[in-house]
């Protein structure tokens, strides 16, 4: 009998364990299609905290964060130098990985609620998801290439980052909305979502984001990449018309 | 309206790539240079990647040629012989110009070699022209009447005699031809048809009349251009077609704007107008390689 109360109890109690709680997330949409006129979209993301007890107080202190990662690409960085009263571009590194667009946006100031050993596990902050490995170059300090490639991305837009960009809605819901700009690069975007509690990951959730280009943009992709020559004589043929044609229209007009 | 550029894999303001467009379009009608020197630094700094920016330049400068060509080809004022000696030269030129890039390439430094030469280049036939279409102006003022040009006793030694009659010129073929060369070189490292470069080469080597420099410019751009938008277009895959189509729509119509302004305006007045313009570009350009950078540092091209 007592055994049994034991078991009982310990069944009961487990569900409370920090490890029981889950983070499960979606995304407005699945998809991004670049069209002639894509200005760019916002994608709202929107998730829950799983757990087998009612919330309480101890989920005061629960913490979200959430990135959009696109493709990664190696990346040169140059430098410019003064050289017999010239600027030219002097030291290159070359960054193994770069996003070519990143977003973060946490529930509070990123560095409060997220451990740097939990930053350097999972590779959340931008200076995380940009890699510079290997040989770094002939570069004599490689960090300020770094800092600069990050730099760049950000007046470019293509960088961001919100403290407090994510809401938490009664310690069990959150949600916030990414913008993604219109310089966007085609591929799969990874979206994660991260739960932590005294600036330890407790759960991870990722899922993909597709973006393509869609109709002409798509059409005129594929035929530059795989029918170049054709493209070619397409583009010259249609300026050499273009001319003739305004050329006739002007005379006509003057008539 | 804003429009994405599925090349470039950015969007931009349509109407000011229309505006750009038309106004490069004028100078091409009005001066007989393309407007590449012009086109590809403005394209640039409105963000399009300098490869794109290089390869849909030339594609819109074949439709702004053949739209100023046909205009001068109603009026009579393309030689159209001597446009294919030099497009024959140009050819080669190029050929050879795309040779050296990649060799230069391989070496590094091709941004500042490329910078140099436009500097360089642009600086020379700005202060020629100037200093000399200034003269003229006061000679003409003046009322004397100007001094015909003469050839220097070698030119006419040379053999391959040709006679153009439209320029009015009996020489070889040679000097035309490496004229042709020289610019189609020049112009496939600096990403631009040549145009400026060519104009005053034919006034001031050739000795062609000023009417017919133009027009004769003009068609034989079409064909350097033509060419580099292939080059472009099968090995980097760089032509963006909207963008181009953009350029075009905004060139064409410039195109005949300025012809019809440039039969308005006296030969030495669009002369100094073309070198002021010239000039203020190997200025600025100079001006980005001696002063301090806003930021040293830039993502460069993967090689």
């Amino acid at each position: 009998m007592s055994r049994f109360a034991v078991l009982l109890l310990a069944l009961l109690a487990l569900p409370a364990g920090a490890a029981e709680e889950r983070v499960i997330a979606a995304l407005s949409q699945k998809a991004v299609g670049i069209t002639a006129t894509f200005t760019g979209s916002q994608i709202f993301v929107f998730g829950a905290v799983e757990r087998a007890r009612l919330p309480d107080a101890r989920d005061d202190a629960l913490s979200v964060i959430v990135t959009i990662s696109g493709p990664r690409r190696a990346k040169v960085v140059r430098k410019k130098e003064r050289v017999f009263g010239v600027w030219i571009n002097t030291e290159s590194v070359e960054i193994d990985e770069a996003p070519s667009f990143y977003a973060v946006a946490a529930s509070g100031p990123l560095y409060e609620v997220l451990s740097h050993t939990e930053d350097l596990r999972h590779r959340i902050s931008i200076d995380r998801a940009m890699r510079v490995v290997g040989e770094a170059g002939e570069a004599a300090d490689p960090l300020e290439f770094q800092e600069a490639a990050i730099r760049l991305s950000r007046s470019a837009g293509v960088y961001t980052e919100a403290d407090d960009g994510v809401e938490i809605i009664g310690r069990t819901l959150f949600q916030t909305s990414i913008g993604l700009p219109s310089n966007l690069v085609e591929g799969d975007y990874e979206a994660r979502v991260f739960l932590l509690r005294d600036r330890q990951v407790l759960d991870r959730f990722a899922t993909t984001l597709e973006v393509r280009k869609v109709g002409l943009e798509r059409f005129l992709y594929t035929l530059a990449h795989e029918r170049s020559l054709l493209y070619g004589l397409l583009s010259v043929l249609v300026a050499l018309l273009a001319g003739w044609g305004a050329s006739e229209a002007t005379r006509l007009l003057r008539r | 309206m804003q429009i994405y550029l599925p090349i470039a894999e950015l969007s931009v303001n349509a109407f000011v790539l229309l505006g750009m467009g038309g106004l490069i379009g004028m100078l091409s009608g009005m001066f007989g240079v393309g407007g590449g020197f012009l086109m590809t630094p403005l394209l640039i700094f409105i963000g399009i990647p300098p490869a794109v920016a290089v390869a849909t330049g030339a594609n819109q400068l074949v439709a702004s040629s053949v739209s100023g060509v046909l205009g001068h080809l109603r009026r009579k004022t393309v030689d159209i012989k001597m446009g294919v000696v030099l497009s024959v030269g140009g050819a080669v030129g190029s050929v050879l110009g795309v040779w050296v890039f990649s060799l230069l390439r391989a070496l590094g430094q091709v941004e500042l070699l490329v910078s140099l030469c436009y500097v360089l280049f642009l600086g020379v036939v700005g202060g020629l022209m100037l200093n000399e279409s200034v003269r003229a102006l006061r000679r003409a003022r003046a009322g004397g009447p100007a001094k015909p040009r003469k050839h220097h006793g070698w030119i006419h030694g040379l053999p391959l005699k040709m006679r153009f009659r439209v320029s009015k010129l009996y020489i070889s073929a040679i000097p035309p031809f490496l004229v042709g060369v020289m610019v189609g070189l020049l112009a496939a490292i600096m990403g631009v048809g040549g145009g400026f470069i060519m104009v005053p080469a034919m006034i001031y080597l050739l000795g062609m009349p000023t009417a017919v420099v133009v027009g004769t410019s003009l068609f034989q751009i079409i064909f350097v251009t033509a060419l580099t938008t292939l080059l472009h277009a099968t090995q980097n895959q760089s032509v963006d077609a909207i963008l181009a189509l953009l350029l075009i729509f905004g060139g064409v119509i410039g195109a005949q704007v300025g012809a019809a302004l440039g039969v308005r305006i006296r030969a030495e007045q669009l002369r100094i107008l073309l070198a002021l313009i010239v000039l203020a570009v190997c200025i600025k350009i100079a001006l980005d390689l001696v002063l301090t950078p806003s930021e040293p540092f830039s993502f460069g091209e993967m090689r």
